[in-house]
């Protein structure tokens, strides 16, 4: 049950302020790959999470998210590279653009039953990635590189140390697992709950289903678009195939399936497997052409989706319910041989 | 007046015609049973009515305001809820969360809604099974949590698609005693039931369908006389015995 406040909502608190300290311990602060590996860790947690919204609450299975990450990646670039501004009214501009390109998408698949929506979705990423490689406005194929900016919080940039990135992916994570935990025990939560479980019994009950699904699709872009914002000031460039690629769209669809569809914990047990993997095989095997990361991933992917469909977490749920299980035989055997 | 109207609805799946110009009317306040043998268009008549199907033709009031062709969700945010004769439920969450989806529906406040859905759950004798998920429970349980569900959107009209189909005797008992209460509380209800000792007691009018024509509208104890009735679906034998149950009652 989801009840309004939950004791884990403390673990999740006490948890975000521990991660908060981490750089001020020396040998994690001054180590730039294990604050790199964290950053992305909470960035893919993010997008993940994001993803989550529509994909794993609301059980329409998205493929695009690399749009909506790469139109948010791409406002923000823009917003400096183009026009010598902060990156904030870009990375707005592109939140916005991502949920009015979602909802147009969106609406016509939601009509219809089936898969015609992760289809669909599929499709864009294609359809986008082509067009931003021939758009010169975007930058075309060479992409967007940065200049030297002032670094500080107001142009989002920071040349040296991985502090203040660090702080502001902390950021992103409380604001996006916030947002989710506060649905989670509200009316639009639990309705997109509903319409993932049965759709004709939502409706029974006075829900309007398609509404529900757009806003939730809407949300779950905007979300993206912020991450990839996030993403382009942190990489400092930006092409098409960085952001707007079926593979990175994968990531969004693996990192939560892998950790747990449908469940908080999930996109952050996804990221925080899948991110370290990704990060320590590019470094000590990069030499042998790339990929490695993907293969390993892979397999993990097929052992997961065969073993157990809700993911590590699932896993973890499955084991906690046979400890609870045997300790409560345990206590009938123990109160038979007293008897 | 009445609050919900059936008027002339015809509905056909290609050739077939399930429901045949069928009008009659559902009394604010009372209890009417729907009945007919299998394939007598019960459930077609309710899925239209509660904006599943579209209807080839006719027309559906609820409440004076014209409602044919609306989709279901907003036909139920009307005030027009119903339950479904192959139980439905949202199969990974739990029975409270169910119930509170219903909840949800008369207010948007997390804090009472939780309040409403305690109390339905509490009225429909689901106390025990609140934290269980409810795709693995038994039949009869989910039979309550269609009934729980739609009772926690505080509907004005109730309509019941064989909720007592399957159940043991004394749980059949139990759901009349349930009804009674949820009339009392001023809630309509309209009934699809094939246990007519289950129906005839508690409706205070009954509609009779048979291959999908209204054969005859009226209170049970003239239902059990009417010739096309007893011939169509009752039996010689049923209306003896109800007419025996009836004149017992009145000697005693």
């Amino acid at each position: 049950m989801n009840k309004t406040f939950r004791r884990t909502d403390l673990l999740w608190l006490a948890f975000t302020g521990l991660i908060a300290l981490a750089p001020l311990v020396p040998a994690i602060g001054s180590n730039s790959f294990l604050m790199h590996v964290l950053i992305l860790v909470m960035l893919y947690a993010c997008m993940s999470q994001a993803w989550n919204i529509i994909g794993g609450y609301g059980g329409q299975t998205s493929f695009g998210h690399a749009v909506f990450f790469g139109i948010g990646a791409y406002g923000a670039g823009m917003a400096v590279v183009t026009y010598g501004l902060p990156p904030w009214p870009g990375a707005l501009a592109g939140i916005v653009s991502a949920a009015v390109v979602a909802v147009l998408i969106s609406y016509p698949c939601f009509k219809l039953s089936g898969h015609y929506f992760a289809i669909a979705t599929f499709a864009i990423v294609e359809i986008f990635n082509r067009m931003f490689l021939v758009w010169d406005w975007v930058g075309g194929a060479l992409g967007l590189d940065y200049m030297i900016v002032e670094e500080g919080f107001a142009n989002l940039v920071w040349y040296d140390s991985k502090t203040g990135y660090f702080y502001c992916a902390l950021t992103l994570f409380a604001l996006i697992f916030g947002i989710v935990r506060f649905l989670e025990g509200h009316r639009f939560g639990y309705y997109l709950r509903a319409v993932r479980a049965g759709q004709e019994t939502a409706e029974s009950l006075g829900v309007n289903s398609t509404a529900v699904k757009l806003s939730a699709m809407a949300l779950s872009a905007a979300l993206a678009a912020l991450c990839g914002a996030f993403f382009v000031q942190y990489n400092l460039r930006v092409d098409p195939a960085m952001v707007m690629s079926l593979d990175m769209s994968m990531k969004f669809v693996l990192v939560t399936i892998l950790g747990g569809a449908g469940t908080l914990a999930g996109p952050l047990v996804g990221a925080a497997v899948l991110v370290p993997l990704q990060e320590f095989t590019r470094a000590k095997w990069g030499g042998l052409g790339g990929g490695v990361d993907l293969i390993i991933f892979g397999l993990l992917i097929i052992l997961i989706v065969v073993k157990q469909p809700a993911g590590i977490t699932g896993i973890v749920r499955d084991i906690a319910k046979r400890r609870g299980r045997k300790a409560a035989a345990e206590k009938g055997g123990a109160s038979l041989g007293t008897a | 007046m009445a609050l919900l109207e059936v008027r002339d609805v015809t509905k056909k799946f290609g050739e077939l015609v399930a429901n045949d110009r069928v009008s009659f009317t559902v009394e604010a306040g009372a209890i009417v049973g729907l009945i007919g043998p299998n394939g007598a268009g019960k459930t077609t008549l309710f899925n239209c009515a509660s904006g599943l199907y579209p209807v080839t033709s006719g027309k559906i009031f609820f409440d004076g305001k014209e409602i044919t062709g609306l989709p279901s969700w907003r036909i139920a945010r009307m005030g027009a809820v119903r339950t479904f004769q192959v139980v439905r439920p949202l199969k990974d969450m739990t029975v409270y969360d169910n119930v509170l989806v219903g909840a949800f529906l008369h207010d948007a406040n997390t804090a009472r809604a939780r309040a409403a859905a305690e109390e339905s759950i509490r009225i429909c004798g689901l106390s025990e099974f609140a934290g269980k998920v409810s795709g693995e429970l038994p039949i009869g349980v989910k039979k309550r949590l269609e009934l729980a569900r739609a009772l926690a959107t505080r509907p004005r009209l109730l309509m019941l698609d064989e909720v007592m189909a399957g159940l043991t005797s004394t749980e059949v008992k139990t759901a009349l005693e349930l009804i009674r209460a949820i009339r009392k509380e001023g809630i309509t209800l309209l009934i699809v039931e094939h246990i007519m000792e289950a129906i005839m007691p508690i409706a205070d009018k009954v509609v009779v369908l048979d291959g999908g024509l209204k054969l005859a509208e009226g209170p049970p104890g003239e239902i059990i006389h009417d010739e096309r009735v007893i011939t169509a679906y009752l039996g010689e034998k049923f209306s003896r015995r109800m007419q025996a149950r009836k004149e017992g009652k009145a000697d005693g």
